[in-house]
């Protein structure tokens, strides 16, 4: 197999080899990436000062919605798909995917979905303004007429999602080198395995939601229309019977990327591998039974309070095995602080601290008050952006000089990295003090006593998104002009096939499997 | 590479999220509805209700209170003609509901029936109501709508207040009872 990849633009469009795809899936996802960003900084330049600036409410409405759905469903999902597709291969020791063509088709549908869902903005009426978890009957009785094209878009996300989560079972299931048991296998490519199932099992719910609600706009159907004996709660249950699972899709390979990395600049092998494997699969499973925690103040009953109050607090045990799994990995370790590692201990820090926020809200008493503030939005911001996009900014640092064969500038890497820290920590400490003074989320407007912080909050945020500019420098920079690396292994402490192949890794790798003791 | 197997698992895989679109689609709604009637959840009532046993249990003195709401921009004047009734579990109570269409348009509405506190909402028993039939209101017409309902004996102990209230929605729209009050 000595050719090389084809000339011209056939090679992206035609192409079937997972390092093709998982580049292109990462490109698109950090261009999603700088979309969502720019309407967060014209979220945060609007709410910098009381007043209206800059825009109308019903266009702020709009910048919301769309800076979830694009971060989730164009940058954060996409960008662990990308490092699936590069890494996964690599790290089982197969020669690619177990579906190269339904992999360039799960990428390629994905372009497709977020022009039509970019394009919505333009329309008469604008975009999706219900938020990104559309509630009805915002997103049916008041919906903008646009709201075709946001469902038809998210049903071919979510057909993305489930080829590619399919693509990945069948790759990890079925194609690992001899040798390479189950519980042989790097824990980026368990929690990606684990990942893949609640994909295949939550993304057609959702797509079962966004169905109703186009018959309800549509059809005449009453799923969740209280007038023909419909519920607009039914809705909030299926959504978050898909929404919860969803955050952890997120999250879970994230999980993965930070269990690599760490051991790797601790010189030691991952603490605790076994109990890594059943806390993932732990919380997955979870994450399908604690939904209607999202839902506390629809008015529930008592036992059904107490029930998802329990459960949520629940997810705390395996998560805390994950984080002391983690801490103990760099206990007396010989630990260097390159720019990976310096991403890999700021999640660990800042995702506890998420997910400290999260047992808060979990208290149904207590999540009476956070329910719709500012608290939330800062929690979830701590497990999102602190947790998948550290991690995967991490991630990009750990693998780039093994994908291109150069070395990216550590002092460059280093600016980048505590640019992003203090900045993601000036945009969002503050924002649990808004939620806790009662700051309510998703308004273009708020009162006066909350200027000082969303000010601070907003300067953070600016100085946050100078930050991705950096690192979309520092990664060109390093493909045009990177340090040369060519030993196979980048990182002397790294371990796995991954660094067994040369460095820049090969179009074509492990063509015969290797050997695993 | 074993395709077989492959070839297995990817139909294994791709009927699991075909059954969980349909799982969402037709087992979900329904299930909450039966979930919703079981525990009273959302205060939820069942539908037309036969009396079967006429006991009266006079030991008990309930307040039920009516509650009357518009949804949205619905234009009716709406309401309850008396506010509060004091019954006796088991005792078949006639009460009426008001309601008049001061716009100049034929129109249809539909009442939606909750019963608050949650768990009361199964003992409260209707075996007449006009929230079973959607109400057609001529332009400028007005009408008393009755309700009889029935308090269950087994009422929790607990409760000794009940309020029902109802919401009326504009499906004029929707309905094809607009057509039939031209006639």
């Amino acid at each position: 197999m000595a050719h090389g990849p084809a000339k011209g633009i056939g090679r992206w469009l035609f192409t079937t080899n997972h390092k093709d795809i998982g580049s292109m899936y990462l490109w698109f996802s950090f261009s999603m990436f700088i979309v969502g960003g720019f309407f967060a900084m014209l979220i945060r330049a609007e709410l910098f000062s009381p007043g209206l600036q800059m825009m109308r409410p019903e266009f702020f409405n709009q910048l919301t919605t769309m800076h979830g759905l694009v971060m989730i469903f164009g940058a954060i999902m996409p960008a662990f798909v990308g490092l699936a597709n590069w890494m996964i291969p690599l790290q089982i020791g197969a020669p690619d995917m177990a579906l190269p063509r339904m992999n360039n088709l799960s990428f390629w549908i994905l372009p497709v979905a977020f022009v039509i869902l970019m394009s919505t903005m333009f329309m008469e009426g604008g975009g999706p303004n219900f938020g990104w978890t559309f509630y009805p009957p915002l997103s049916t009785t008041y919906a903008p007429d646009s709201v075709n094209y946001f469902i038809f878009a998210l049903h071919i996300m979510g057909a993305s999602s489930i080829m590619g989560a399919i693509n990945i079972i069948a790759t990890v299931l079925n194609m690992r080198a001899p040798g390479m048991t189950m519980m042989k296998m790097p824990m980026f490519v368990w929690t990606w395995l684990i990942t893949a199932f609640l994909l295949v099992a939550v993304m057609p719910v959702l797509a079962g939601a966004v169905t109703m609600v186009l018959m309800d706009v549509n059809f005449g159907t009453s799923f969740f229309d209280a007038a023909g004996g419909g519920d607009p709660i039914l809705f909030q249950h299926v959504f978050w019977f898909f929404g919860h699972p969803e955050v952890y899709i997120i999250i879970l390979p994230a999980f993965g990327v930070i269990s690599a990395i760490i051991p790797t600049f601790s010189r030691k092998p991952l603490f605790g591998y076994s109990s890594m494997v059943y806390a993932t699969a732990a919380i997955a499973f979870l994450s399908f039974i604690v939904w209607a925690h999202h839902m506390f103040t629809v008015g529930m009953p008592l036992t059904g309070e107490l029930y998802f109050m329990y459960a949520t607090m629940l997810i705390a045990v395996p998560t805390g095995v994950k984080v002391f799994n983690w801490v103990a990995t760099m206990f007396r370790g010989a630990i260097t602080f390159e720019t990976p590692m310096l991403f890999a201990i700021a999640f660990i820090i800042l995702f506890t601290i998420g997910g400290f926020t999260g047992v808060m809200v979990a208290m149904a008493p207590a999540d009476i008050q956070y329910h719709d503030t500012y608290f939330v939005i800062a929690h979830f911001h701590y497990v999102m952006v602190a947790g998948a996009v550290f991690s995967g900014t991490g991630a990009v640092y750990y693998w780039l000089p093994k994908w291109c064969g150069r070395m990216y500038d550590e002092t460059m890497g280093k600016l980048q990295f505590w640019l992003a820290f203090i900045g993601f920590n000036i945009t969002f400490f503050p924002q649990h003090f808004l939620g806790l003074a009662g700051m309510p989320r998703r308004y273009a407007d708020y009162s006066l006593q909350f200027a000082d912080w969303n000010m601070v909050s907003s300067i953070g945020s600016f100085i946050y998104g100078a930050a991705q500019i950096l690192l979309l420098y520092n990664v060109i920079a390093t493909i045009v002009a990177g340090k040369r690396v060519t030993e196979p292994k980048t990182w002397e402490g790294a371990e796995g096939l991954e660094w067994t192949v040369p460095t820049p890794a090969p179009y074509h790798t492990f063509s015969t499997p290797p050997e695993v003791k | 590479m074993a395709t077989k197997t492959t070839g297995k698992l990817i139909a294994k895989l791709s009927a699991g999220a075909v059954v969980m679109f349909l799982f969402a689609m037709f087992v979900m709604p329904p299930l909450y509805d039966v979930f919703c009637e079981v525990t009273g959840l959302g205060g939820k009532t069942g539908d037309r209700y036969v009396a079967t046993d006429a006991t009266i249990d006079e030991s008990r003195t309930i307040r039920v209170q009516f509650v009357a709401t518009n949804n949205g921009e619905m234009p009716w004047d709406f309401g309850p003609t008396v506010h509060e009734v004091r019954v006796h579990p088991g005792e078949p109570t006639p009460v009426t509901f008001f309601a008049r269409n001061p716009t100049d348009m034929d129109m249809v509405a539909q009442a939606v029936p909750s019963v608050s506190p949650a768990n009361a909402a199964r003992h409260f028993l209707k075996t007449e109501c006009f929230c079973f039939n959607q109400q057609p209101l001529a332009a400028g017409a007005e009408t008393e709508m009755p309700v009889v309902f029935i308090v269950d004996r087994d009422l929790p102990r607990a409760v000794n207040t009940i309020t029902l209230s109802y919401t009326l929605f504009d499906i004029t729209a929707h309905s094809e009872n607009v057509a039939s009050l031209s006639n």
